[in-house]
């Protein structure tokens, strides 16, 4: 793979739910070490796009390639085995549950030997000091302890354990829907951070976002959804908050293909 | 002018909050907090506290003749069938479903188990087998048609209980085995009822079962893959799936365990009884949910310890036959049930505002 494959590409994306076309013949492209932001007004398709990427729908024409190979995926855990994290807006997590058994939900790590192999028995030091470690690489180890619940954490505490999560695992790219839609001020910030501090570990995201602020703060490019399909890909450089706004809502015209 | 005068000060109060929202601290205290805190991270500790007093107190009104090894094992003895059903009944509800079919399945195993060693000769083993067989697949039959059909767990269950009660009195024609002919042709069916004594204790096989049992499910609900998922699943199904957790296999493999562990309870209810009788067990549904719910796991799923179960099952006995051995009328038993579930239930609502 050279260095400009990208790491997704969409070729003539449709999916169809009856006579709703929900992606209408549309392309996408992620690029190594970038941010991507997906924005498009309510119902422009931004989340099917973004599904169909990671295997939650299966389009129904159209071709998806990863690192220039094709793909076929049926489910989100094709995606994940393949190295794709996804960040749910709902954030997916169990809030009873401990950080470290929320970190490894579905891909626990068993003891070696007789305990693993027969008892079955989680190798839980392990998994402590794994989820220790990265939410100390990521500056989140003020965490009390790695085994409180999930629920005793903030909005913002549980976002960032969520982030953690997926960059733990990720190593093709991640995926974050609408990641500071729920969180206050300071928080969002630090969740911000967070995106550029994973970006800068050279995992690309792809970033579904209603927040123009925090699209333009973070995003190397911007995907502009418009009814079911890409209508442009835009720098936040050259363009202006307003700009992006008008292009969602058709009130200007897009720019031709060339830019960014 | 007064409006911005309100709204500055409120919104600097909000800033604020956020910036100690942020960082990863505990701010929750005091001794209420922490005690709060303590039952959310064990939550049998209310029913082992329970336990314990009711013990006590009962021991100061009664002295030795409750304190003796001849009571406690009989209260362990007693308690025996529905420890067990309510083993299965708590993995039941830590998905957040419940199951009103287990003493129904407990029943009906027992007679399949004595109707095919009798009726047709099967001999015992095999027809033990049988039953643990039937449990097992009227357990699968609940979790696909919770799993797959996506109906309620008390809908299913509500029904499969009155259709498995039904199919066992019809194939049992209502006939009861009596407890001599099962000793003297098949005394493998009372294998449970097997009675040894350690230092004046008597123990029976079913109780050393049901203590085996909860320790084995303890161990897997804490320490194996499965476990987390039983707990992650009932705690949200929707997060669990996007996990990766394979929530289908999950609840299939809790209802189908539910109705081994019944079909089990049914074996050890012949050892009890001795006979095998299909008007038995008739109360297993509600006294297992009872114990579970007194032992602290919530009914809303994902929380609580099987342990807690096997407390709340330990102190309806020792209720039972505290106030048995007091003289007093068994509907006070009753009474301090119902007031006992009423305030475990409140005890877990307040657990479970933990986060707010």
């Amino acid at each position: 793979m050279s260095d400009t494959t990208p790491v997704v590409q969409g070729r003539g994306i449709v999916k169809r739910y009856g006579h709703v076309t929900a992606i209408d013949h549309s392309d996408f492209e992620l690029r190594r070490g970038e941010i991507l932001a997906v924005i498009g007004d309510n119902g422009a398709g931004k989340s099917s796009i973004v599904k169909a990427i990671c295997g939650a729908t299966i389009p129904d024409e159209g071709e998806i390639l990863i690192e220039g190979k094709k793909v076929n995926f049926t489910s989100p855990i094709d995606a994940r085995n393949m190295g794709i994290e996804i960040v749910y807006q709902q954030l997916a997590m169990s809030p009873a549950l401990s950080i470290a058994d929320n970190m490894f939900m579905g891909r626990e790590i068993r003891k070696q030997g007789f305990m693993g192999k027969y008892l079955r028995q989680l190798d839980r030091p392990a998994m402590e000091k794994f989820a220790r470690k990265k939410l100390t690489e990521l500056g989140l180890m003020t965490v009390q302890s790695i085994n409180q619940a999930v629920e005793t954490l903030s909005g913002g505490q549980r976002q960032g354990v969520a982030v953690a999560r997926a960059a733990a695992f990720a190593t093709k790219f991640i995926i974050m829907d609408e990641p500071t839609a729920a969180l206050g001020v300071k928080e969002s910030r630090k969740v911000l951070e967070l995106i550029q501090d994973v970006r800068g570990r050279g995992i690309p995201i792809i970033l579904i976002s209603h927040n123009m602020p925090h699209v333009f703060e973070v995003a190397d490019r911007i995907h502009v959804h418009r009814l079911g399909k890409r209508l442009c890909t835009i720098d936040p450089k050259d363009y202006t908050m307003s700009d992006a706004v008008a292009f969602m809502t058709g009130a200007k015209e897009p720019p031709k293909e060339d830019a960014a | 002018m007064s409006e911005t005068n309100q709204s500055t000060p409120e919104f600097e109060a909000a800033a604020s909050r956020a910036e100690t929202v942020a960082e990863f601290e505990d701010h929750r205290r005091g001794v209420l907090g922490k005690l709060q805190h303590l039952l959310h991270v064990n939550p049998s500790l209310v029913p082992l506290i329970v336990l314990v007093g009711a013990m006590l107190v009962f021991g100061l009104l009664l002295g030795s003749k409750f304190f003796s090894p001849f009571a406690m094992t009989l209260i362990l003895q007693q308690v025996q069938i529905v420890g067990i059903v309510a083993a299965a009944q708590s993995l039941v509800i830590l998905t957040a479903g419940i199951d009103l079919s287990v003493g129904a399945i407990m029943v009906f195993s027992s007679v399949i188990m004595g109707q095919f060693t009798f009726r047709y000769g099967i001999p015992v083993p095999i027809a033990v087998m049988c039953g643990l067989a039937v449990g097992t697949l009227i357990g699968a039959l609940n979790g696909w048609l919770v799993s797959r059909v996506k109906l309620p767990p008390f809908i299913v269950t509500l029904g499969m209980w009155q259709i498995v009660l039904a199919t066992n009195f019809l194939y049992s024609a209502n006939e009861t085995i009596r407890s001599q002919d099962i000793e003297a042709n098949a005394p493998f069916l009372q294998f449970f009822g097997t009675k040894f004594s350690i230092g004046g204790a008597t123990f029976t096989v079913g109780v050393i079962f049901m203590l085996v049992l909860i320790f084995v499910l303890t161990y897997a609900l804490k320490h194996t893959a499965w476990g987390r998922h039983v707990y992650a699943v009932g705690d949200d199904p929707e997060a669990a799936e996007l996990s990766g957790v394979n929530v289908h296999k999950t609840l299939m493999s809790v209802y189908m365990l539910s109705g081994l562990i019944c079909a089990f309870a049914g074996w050890a209810l012949i050892g009890r009884i001795g006979s095998v009788s299909p008007t038995s067990g008739q109360l297993a549904n509600i006294e297992s949910i009872t114990a579970v719910v007194i032992g602290g796991i919530s009914l809303f799923g994902g929380r609580g310890s099987i342990l807690g179960s096997l407390f709340g099952a330990l102190i309806v006995g020792v209720f039972t036959l505290g106030l048995r051995l007091l003289g007093a009328d068994a509907q006070w038993t009753f009474l301090l049930i119902g007031l006992l579930i009423i305030a475990a239930v409140a005890v877990d609502q307040w657990i479970r505002k933990v986060s707010g």
